[in-house]
Formats: structure tokens, C-alpha cells, sequence
């Protein structure tokens, strides 16, 4: 109801342009929001139906071909299975960063600067971390002269020639550069444990160990799932580091790199659409059941 | 366990990460006849010889690099931080109807990795005829932030409304609050996500490889990768143009060490 305009308003008036307010200042994010996020994703689904080169001004209504296309023959399905070389090495990821986070949380010496060695790596641009790494794993490379150095030179082979091995040495790569971030993380989550309770724990005679398993890891176990999470997300969309440092040769191609290689260079977009469509799916499920596992209660909007 | 394995493995950790970018550096300032005969343990004869650096830095147009780079992630940071707190404002600030479903839609867009969505994003921004523009990367910085929104949403809950109360009995407009009292505020918040955006931009290599095919159009991840075809024998070269990609990261770590944690573990764990 409007008021007269001759009776004195009350200081904070509810003026007439109100009810749209609020939308004025959501206008520029939504908008970027439907048109970078929900536009193509409905695209993309109904692309992945069709046959389409991306060009043509029609598309030939394919059905699910593609997605049959992506779940019976070998060359599509098989990439899911290198995402398997880089969930292992998350786990690798994650313990090793749990190990480091745990002793740092206690008195170290120099605990900064190892703080900051271990993170550094996070911070870096992916292709130098590429090129890095395919310096260190060049025949007669940084690798093969350290294993010579410490007596283990009949084990030096191609790191990114040999398919039995290329996985393998991208997925340690994998580990180098993201372990300072699930370090960090845990790091924080356990200096926001409060101290007394490591006090009360010592008082009543727990040592170390007792008190990482009993306060530690419950104390963090929510950034703990998140890590999962992030890593199984994380290896399914694997791209950087085969892309840059192999280009998916020698049987390093990952999904992302295979979708990439279908849309932008076969042009075949229906069938690239069918694959992200699949993973899109795959990764919103796992996300899904880890809600359900561990409930997100910190999550405190509106 | 005890201290001395405690420490052992520190070193030990230390090493893995220090020397596959030291034996880099190595590299970087020696010459090829040098590089050829030398192990890539060896420290470099001459630590003044920088004409490898000269190479990367004028065949690799690095400086047309850290412009473009400079460009994009400048206007897409302003971007960002005034489309992120002006819904975040409209979020912590008013009621309104679907407000719910609007923050639903936020969250779950959260969710989608961005590398799958490329394949139906690049149709939308050629329609806009923004490939290879500086606009498409730009655009597509602003649109897929979705973690800056939820973080300004988080601080400016933080802020008392009673401010915003006051002054509107002022007679402050509900911009003039957003403009005067709560963007003032929010510079904590504003720093966590210049940071932690400003290193992903910089370190952004999809888009534009995807969308700056040109090579006037290089950011430094692109202007990296192309390098290497060209200069895939010479490594003394190839080194150096990486440490001149890693040297500003660097610098910007040790500078801004504390802002950097905590801007990872916000964004991280939203």
C-alpha cells in the first residue's frame, strides 16, 4: 500500500522501488551466472543428442548414440580408467599432507619456512610446473642422475616414454604440486583445535599419538572428506599436466584431454558434449553421497 | 616419534620440492655447449650469464605476456569484486522473494567443474564474437566466480546491519550504504579474493589457450607453452623463460605469505 505522499514518513521508508531493489544488485552476477554456467549446461545436453561439428547452422538429431558411443567403445571409456592413476596418488596426496600438517602443528624448528617449502609448489603456474617436471624426467635427466648418485641407476627407464610409466610419473607430478594445498588446509583446521583441549589431554596422560588420534582427527574430519571429495573430482578432470607435459601420448590421455581433443580438434561436439555431460554427472553424484556421509554443517547462508 | 626423524623427513620433503626447481634455475644461466656437457646437478659456471633469459624474455615476448596477463587480470579482478559485492549486498542485505532458490543456484553452479562446461561455453562466447578477444577471457573470469560471491556473503554477514539501520535514518540511499559504509568494510574480504583470484588468473592455462589463440594475444601460461615448440631442444632457454614465470610468484609468496594462507584455506573450505 502506498501512502499519501502529504503524511510525514517515518524515517526508513519503504519506498516504491522496493520489491525490484534487491534484483538491481543481483542483476550482474546472475546474469553471468545463466549465460557462463546454466545456458551451457543445457546446451550441452542437448547438443550431446545430436550430431554437430559446430559449424553447421543444423544439427542431424542423433539420439543416444554419443552416449553409447562413450560407454562402449574402448577409446572413450578406457581415459576414465587413467583418472584411477591420479585418485591413488590423492591418497598418497593426502596422507603425506596429513603427516606434515600433524608435525607442524606441534613446536618444529624453522616451522615457517618448512611451512612455506611445502605449500610453494601450489602457487605455481601449471605449464612451468609442466616444463619442471619434464626436465626432471628427461633421459639422463635431474631423476636418472640422483637414482645413479644414490646406487640405484639400473632402475633410470623413459618416466613419460614408457606407457607401463608415464601414468605414473604424471601422477607423482600431480602429487608435487597440489600436496601444499591439502597441507595448508589441514594445518589450519588444526590450529583452530583449541589448545586447551590438547592441555586437558596431557593432564589426563595422553601422549602424541593419543592425542592425533582421539583429538586431531576428529577435529578435522570434515576438511578430511572435503579432501576426498576434491580428489575425486580432481582426478576425474585431470587436464594441465598430461595436456602440457605429454599431450596425451603414450597413454596418458585423460577424459578432459580426450573430450578437449573430440571437440576442438574432430570437432565432433555432440560426442564431446555426451563425455562432459558423463563426468558432469559422475562428479555431482560423488559430491552428492559425500553430503549424505558427512552432513555440512557449517554451511550458514541466508 | 622421535626429533631426529621428525626432522630427517622435513629435509627430506624439503629436497623434493626444492630440487626439481633448483636444478631448473641451474640450467637457466648456463650455456648450451655447457648445458650439453654439464650434469643438471651442476651449478652453472658463469652465474652473470643471462643471455638465455635475454632469449626467453625478447623470442618469447614475455613482455607482450605479463601486458596481456596484466590487462585481463586487472579488469576482471574490478570485475569481480564489484558484480561479487553487489550480490552479496543484495544477498546479507534484503528479502526477497526466491531469495533461497537464488542462493541454491549459486551453490550448485559451485559444483561444476569448469573444464567440462567448455565445450558448450565456447559456442556461447563465439556467438558473442569474443574469441580471441582479451573479452573472453575476461567475461568468463567475472562469470564462473562463484566461491568470491560466497565469500563476500560470509564477511558482510559479519558486518552489524545496525550501521546500515543508522545510517539510512540518516537518509542514506541504499547504494550510498553499499558505496560509503559496507565496500569500506569489506577490504579484508576484498584482499582474500584479489589474492587468491590474482594467482589463479595468473596461473590460468585453458582459457586462454582455448580462447586467445593469437599470439598477440599471450597471456604468460600461453606464451610458456608456445614457447616450448620452437626452443624443444634448447632447455638452457626453455629454463629460463619458466623461471621468469615463476620468479613473480615468488615474490608476491614472500610478500604476501599470510593473506595467501588464509585466502587458501577461505576459499578452499567454502
Amino acid at each position: 500500500m502506498r501512502r499519501p505522499a502529504a503524511v510525514t514518513t517515518p524515517p526508513v521508508t519503504p519506498r516504491r522501488s522496493r520489491r525490484w531493489t534487491p534484483w538491481l544488485y543481483l542483476l550482474p552476477a546472475l546474469a553471468l551466472l545463466i549465460t557462463f554456467t546454466y545456458v551451457p549446461v543445457g546446451n550441452m545436453v542437448f547438443y550431446s543428442f545430436h550430431t554437430w561439428d559446430g559449424l553447421d547452422v543444423t544439427m542431424e538429431p542423433a539420439g543416444v548414440d554419443n552416449y553409447v558411443r562413450v560407454l562402449t567403445d574402448e577409446r572413450y571409456w578406457r581415459v576414465f580408467l587413467i583418472s584411477g592413476y591420479y585418485f591413488v596418488a590423492s591418497f598418497a596426496q593426502i596422507a603425506i599432507a596429513l603427516y606434515f600438517a600433524v608435525i607442524l602443528s606441534f613446536n618444529t624448528r624453522f616451522r615457517n619456512l618448512f611451512k612455506g617449502i611445502l605449500f610453494f609448489p601450489y602457487l605455481l603456474n601449471g605449464v612451468a610446473v609442466g616444463f619442471v617436471f619434464l626436465y626432471l624426467f628427461q633421459p639422463d635427466g635431474t631423476l636418472d642422475t640422483v637414482l645413479r648418485w644414490v646406487g640405484l641407476g639400473e632402475h633410470t627407464r623413459y618416466w613419460l616414454g614408457d606407457p607401463d610409466i608415464a601414468n605414473i610419473s604424471l601422477a607423482g607430478t600431480s602429487v608435487w604440486r597440489f600436496t601444499g594445498l591439502s597441507f595448508v588446509l589441514f594445518l589450519g583446521a588444526i590450529q583452530s583445535i583449541p589448545g586447551e583441549i590438547y592441555e586437558a589431554a596431557e593432564i589426563d596422560g595422553a601422549n602424541r599419538w593419543h592425542q592425533v588420534r582421539h583429538i586431531i582427527v576428529p577435529g578435522i574430519r570434515r576438511i578430511i572428506s572435503l579432501s576426498f571429495i576434491l580428489a575425486i573430482s580432481g582426478s576425474l578432470s585431470v587436464f594441465e599436466i598430461p595436456f602440457i607435459m605429454t599431450g596425451g601420448a603414450n597413454g596418458t590421455r585423460t577424459f578432459v584431454v580426450q573430450a578437449y581433443e573430440t571437440a576442438f580438434q574432430f570437432r565432433q561436439i555432440g560426442l564431446a558434449s555426451a563425455m562432459a555431460v558423463v563426468l558432469l554427472l559422475v562428479v555431482l553424484l560423488i559430491t552428492w553421497v559425500q553430503r549424505r556421509i558427512v552432513p555440512d554443517e557449517e554451511v550458514t547462508l541466508s | 616419534m622421535t626429533k631426529a626423524a621428525k626432522y630427517l623427513s622435513l629435509i627430506l620433503a624439503s629436497l623434493i620440492v626444492l630440487v626439481p626447481l633448483v636444478v631448473v634455475f641451474f640450467a637457466a644461466f648456463k650455456t648450451h655447449a655447457e648445458y650439453n656437457a654439464t650434469g643438471p646437478l651442476t651449478p652453472p659456471r658463469n652465474w652473470l650469464n643471462v643471455d638465455n633469459f635475454v632469449t626467453a624474455w625478447t623470442e618469447g615476448r614475455m613482455l607482450l605476456g605479463f601486458w596481456n596477463t596484466t590487462v585481463i587480470l586487472v579488469i576482471s579482478l574490478t570485475g569481480t569484486i564489484v558484480v561479487g559485492t553487489l550480490a552479496a549486498y543484495a544477498v546479507s542485505r534484503f528479502d526477497f522473494p526466491f531469495k533461497r532458490l537464488v542462493l541454491g543456484s549459486f551453490l550448485v553452479a559451485a559444483l561444476v567443474p569448469g573444464v567440462t562446461t567448455q565445450v558448450a561455453t565456447y559456442q556461447i562466447v563465439k556467438s558473442m564474437g569474443l574469441v580471441n578477444t582479451p573479452g573472453s577471457a575476461i567475461v568468463l573470469f567475472l562469470g564462473t566466480d562463484i566461491i568470491s560471491i560466497y565469500i563476500f556473503i560470509q564477511f558482510m554477514q559479519s558486518i552489524p546491519p545496525s550501521l546500515d539501520q543508522a545510517a539510512m535514518m540518516d537518509g542514506a540511499s541504499r547504494f550510498t550504504v553499499y558505496r560509503r559504509i559496507i565496500l569500506p568494510l569489506m577490504k579484508p574480504a576484498i584482499a582474500t579474493v584479489a589474492i587468491i583470484k590474482g594467482i589463479a588468473i595468473y596461473n590460468e592455462f585453458y582459457i586462454p589457450f582455448l580462447y586467445l589463440r593469437s599470439p598477440d594475444l599471450s597471456v604468460i601460461s600461453t606464451a610458456l607453452f608456445r614457447f616450448k615448440g620452437p626452443y624443444g631442444a634448447q632447455w638452457e632457454t626453455i629454463a629460463a623463460c619458466t623461471m621468469i614465470v615463476i620468479l613473480p610468484t615468488i615474490v608476491a609468496f614472500l610478500l604476501l605469505q599470510r593473506f595467501i594462507y588464509n585466502g587458501i584455506t577461505a576459499g578452499a573450505t567454502k
